[in-house]
């Protein structure tokens, strides 16, 4: 028990820190924002730290239900450093309104994404989803006076609820037909025959995954949520949630359901085929840059998904990296959004407003530019590089038909993508004067992410490949 | 760093630089970045070794773990190398005056595609081939879309979304070629022996995506919008240079990766290349915008190049190659004819000019000069390249042949009424009257590019010299699987007087 314990510092961390802040906020007040911040910040820090010197450790702790792995490990990363961001970005747009509910639950979101990335039985993962869940519904309407978020709040906790439901029906299902909730030993049994109850099981289950990492035809969430949530907010819901939700459907459907491929590789490919065309075609009339974005994800997650459906090492070291550039790319192009203020400090969430903006703030024209086409994976651009390898993961997989298709379907993607540097670039300037601006701190981060998404990222390949693979290594 | 790297290295430094520089800055940053790019293609056609080993100038570093950044160029690389650092200061120079707003985002843009455009034919590995090839979309469309004309925004949709959707079909077949041979070298992908049934497959994703940046009948449609919409520079580059791609990706990949495909498929290229030179002859005829006009003789001319390329023969490739690197500096110098006048009156309609020979002589001899080499005048370049591949497409089949021949008359008719209309004729509205002849920056322009012109009519050898070797490489690989042609030539013994076929004999027994 307690050697388990030494395995879970990255949990034990956000625990204790979580709670701490908590504190701090209780006691110090909703005004001392640099305290709390700080305390929140400086947990995701040590709970990374302790992610890296757990490295190479390969074991499963508390009888079997949580692994420590490389690839949960590389989960948590992303999922901490996309939260670490959110946290520090928050204030500026909370302007007064920032209290210290904000990174408590952020904290406990992410430690919720831990889990959901690091389990190896079916209790595990509903527990991290749901601990996940609760405080992404909370933060969603975190802006109480505001009716969006409250409506988004609202929206994303019925409909989240209702996922939550099929995903436990497809638990209990397959607990019933194969008498364990333990992924190695699902996985054993569904190596033998399949039945009826089985592939009903999958079918729920991977509905109820797919409402969580937005999915078509369970999208229907979240161009609602992107918009009404407030920006950093979103932020976090385009980043972390992700990449646990993806990590989690990856490791269940490799693991716990990785002999019965025949069963869940259908399912794989039309919630891949259909996110990408419906997230491409949703995306066409937005006129606001978060339901864009939203859209945006949708189709995304189309392409990760392609990885996943290949079900081959290739297929998941590509779903990672996949993720790791998408991460970058979200985060920068929220930034950018979230420095598109008006004169009177409103934010600009239309995008006719944004026409001229190439020439009003020609670098945030530009990096959004950047962050557009990448998401589009035009070359030379670095988004480009996840998508070869979700392709080719495809093809190797003996799955043309599928890489075909996705990538045609790509070409409706690109439309919105180049209509919104359209907007900024060709178009008149619009009358709302953007002025916004943000800190050097902001700044940085956006053109960081921005310069490696340009054609530096290729540089890290070499790095991007040893990692995803070693983590990849894991599942297989 | 090669010299490659450097001259891919030069324009990447000054685009970044030029995005930070004043308008006057910029444009000279642009010009000195492009002079010295065309120097240090001067220096690599001096030191290509003719005859030598197939690749030069090899680099390889091996940057990206999955692929390499591997260059190297052979001859016709060289060629086109050299037609793009050459067009290059030319098309800064074209938009000193013409291009006001964001002067230095435009020549950032503009040396962008320098880099992409010499990457693309520098490239000796898969995958960096194709993202050179695929990143010229992204400068181009923004050249066309900020500083293009009306109707500007439309047509650069259709330019980008148009050729993306042509090229993703091809990243998919690079993805099978990678798994099946095992590497992304190009050399030896060229050595490689695809199972038949793959290349058919191999093929046909490669042709989606060269057809449309060809641009072949029927998916030529974005050029004319993309053309007529583009500032003059960026016509320039898109004829000179960008039309080139496809053509270029035709020889260096489908036709001896894919030999028994290209061979069993041949048909569809010379159907398609027949139709595009007649259907698209004509059309030119009807036009009444001079850019709209020009662009869909280029069609017409590339209709030839493939016909060419596919007809196997040296003479054949030969020539379609000595059209690209023709209609590459006549196109550039003919669009740049358009842009001159455009400046002065704002408007590309034929019928608005007439007349110009009486206050514009020294442009009328210039125009006269790229009209002439666009129809194949003996003595302009156009009349190389024309011949030599018509020759070569003689050979596999006289019906091809036949109806490309018809091209060169209707070239003939639609380049002589574009002129007819627009410099002679009455001089006769005011506003004409009082255009003045060619500056000095114009004349600066349009004197080297006649000087090409010319010299590639007098001289081909000093073009084709350096290609020979790599076409007669392309022309062994693919004569296992080459059809025997109809024209059953007896070169240079022609038959007894009064055989029937004896005058197209001669024609096609020459060289």
């Amino acid at each position: 028990m307690s050697a388990d314990l030494a395995l879970i510092w990255p949990e034990l961390i956000l625990t204790i820190g979580g709670l701490i802040t908590l504190l701090l906020g209780t006691f110090a007040g909703d005004r001392q924002v640099g305290l709390y911040q700080l305390a929140a910040m400086l947990t995701l820090g040590a709970a990374a730290v302790a992610v890296v010197a757990l490295f190479g450790v390969e074991a499963s702790v508390f009888s079997g239900t949580l692994a420590v792995d490389g690839f949960g490990g590389f989960a948590k990363l992303l999922i901490y450093a996309a939260s670490f961001v959110c946290i520090l970005i928050a204030p500026r747009f909370f302007t007064g309104g920032m209290r210290a509910e904000y990174p408590v639950l952020i904290l406990f979101a992410a430690l919720g994404m831990g889990i959901m990335a690091s389990a190896r039985d079916l209790m595990t993962l509903y527990i991290g989803l749901e601990l996940n869940s609760l405080a992404a519904y909370v933060l969603a309407s975190f802006m109480r006076t505001d009716e969006r978020s409250s409506e988004a709040g609202l929206k994303y906790f019925v409909l989240g609820a209702l996922a939550s439901g099929m995903l436990l029906y497809g638990i209990s299902l397959i607990y019933g037909f194969s008498g364990t909730t333990d992924f190695a030993a699902i996985a054993v049994r569904m190596g033998g025959e399949m039945n009826i109850g089985l592939v009903f099981g999958i079918v729920f289950m991977l509905a109820g995954l797919g409402f969580k990492i937005s999915a078509v035809p369970f999208h229907m969430w979240t161009p609602d949520v992107y918009e009404g949530a407030p920006t950093p907010v979103t932020t976090f819901f385009a980043s972390a949630p992700k990449v646990a939700a993806m990590a989690l459907m990856t490791r269940v459907v490799v693991d716990a359901m990785g002999p019965a491929i025949g069963a869940w590789q259908q399912i794989v490919i039309f919630l891949a085929l259909a996110s990408i065309i419906l997230g491409a075609v949703g995306a066409i009339g937005q006129k606001n840059i978060k339901r864009l974005l939203a859209y945006s994800s949708i189709n995304n997650v189309g392409f990760i998904l392609i990885g996943l459906a290949a079900g081959t090492q290739a297929g998941v070291e590509a779903v990672l990296t996949y993720l790791l550039v998408y991460v970058v790319t979200t985060i920068g192009s929220f930034l950018v959004v979230l420095q598109l203020r008006d004169a009177a400090g409103n934010q600009v969430e239309s995008i006719p407003a944004l026409a001229g903006l190439s020439q009003r703030r020609p670098g945030l024209a530009a990096a959004l530019s950047v962050f557009l086409l990448s998401l589009a994976g035009i070359p030379p651009l670095f988004g480009f590089w996840p998508k070869y390898l979700v392709f080719e993961a495809a093809v190797n997989a003996n799955l043309v038909p599928l890489a075909v298709a996705g990538i045609v379907a790509s070409v409706i993607g690109a439309f919105y993508y180049i209509a919104v540097i359209k907007t900024m670039y060709f178009d008149d300037a619009s009358d709302v004067e953007v002025a916004g601006g943000g800190n050097a701190v902001e700044g940085a981060i956006v053109t960081a992410s921005a310069l490696w998404l340009s054609v530096v990222g290729y540089l890290f390949i070499p790095v991007l490949a040893v990692a995803s693979a070693s983590a990849a290594a894991v599942l297989f | 760093m090669g010299i490659l790297s450097l001259m891919l290295a030069i324009p990447a430094v000054a685009a970044i630089a030029c995005l930070f520089a004043g308008d006057r800055n910029a444009r000279l940053i642009a010009l000195a970045a492009t002079l010295a790019d065309f120097a240090l293609g001067c220096v690599l056609w001096a030191q290509f070794d003719i005859g030598g080993a197939q690749w030069q100038f090899v680099e390889r570093a091996d940057l990206f773990g999955r692929f390499q950044w591997a260059l190297g160029i052979d001859g016709m690389a060289l060629m086109l190398i050299m037609l793009s650092v050459f067009l290059m200061p030319l098309c800064i120079l074209a938009s000193w005056d013409a291009i006001k707003s964001r002067v230095g985002l435009y020549m950032a843009m503009f040396l962008i595609m320098e880099v992409v455009m010499i990457g693309v034919f520098m490239a000796q590995d898969l995958l960096l081939f194709y993202i050179f090839f695929e990143a010229g979309l992204i400068p181009m469309y923004f050249i066309i879309g900020i500083w293009g004309g009306a109707n500007r925004k439309y047509a650069a949709f259709k330019f980008f979304l148009y050729t993306l959707l042509g090229s993703v079909l091809m990243l998919i077949a690079m993805i099978a070629m990678i798994a099946e041979a095992g590497t992304t070298d190009i050399p030896t992908l060229l050595n490689y022996d695809f199972p038949v049934e793959m290349q058919t497959w191999l093929w046909l994703a490669f042709f989606a995506s060269l057809a449309v940046k060809m641009p072949m009948w029927p998916v030529h449609t974005w050029l004319p919008d993309a053309h007529v919409q583009a500032p003059t520079a960026g016509s320039m580059i898109l004829a000179g240079v960008l039309l080139k791609l496809g053509a270029y990706g035709f020889i260096r990949f489908m036709m001896p990766m894919f030999p028994d495909a290209s061979a069993q498929l041949m048909w569809i290229v010379f159907a398609l290349s027949m139709i595009a030179v007649v259907y698209t002859s004509l059309v030119a005829l009807a036009q009444n915008d001079m850019k709209k006009l020009i662009a869909y003789s280029s069609v017409a001319h590339m209709a030839i190049v493939t016909a060419g390329l596919f007809a196997f023969n040296q003479q054949g490739i030969e020539g379609a190659l000595i059209i690209m690197l023709s209609h590459g500096v006549v196109s550039a110098a003919l669009f740049f004819c358009v842009g001159v006048i455009y400046d002065r009156l704002h408007t590309r309609e034929i019928d608005r000019y007439g007349g110009l020979a009486v206050n514009m002589p020294a442009y009328a001899l210039f125009f006269m000069l790229f009209t002439m080499a666009s129809i194949g005048l003996p003595g302009t370049s156009g009349f190389v390249g024309e011949f030599l591949s018509l020759a070569g497409i003689y050979e596999a089949s006289s019906w091809v042949a036949f109806v490309c021949t018809t091209g060169i008359i209707l070239g003939a008719a639609y380049m002589l009424y574009l002129y007819r209309r627009v410099v002679f004729g009455e001089l006769t509205k005011d506003d004409v009257k009082a255009m003045p002849d060619l500056n000095p920056r114009e004349w600066a322009i349009m004197a080297p590019l006649a000087a090409v012109a010319l010299w590639m009519g007098v001289y081909p050898e000093s073009f084709l010299a350096p290609m020979r070797g790599d076409v007669t490489t392309v022309v062994a690989r693919l004569a296992p699987a080459k059809p025997a042609g109809d024209a059953q030539l007896a070169a240079g013994r022609p038959k007894p007087a009064g055989d029937a076929h004896g005058s197209a004999h001669h024609a096609g027994g020459v060289q």
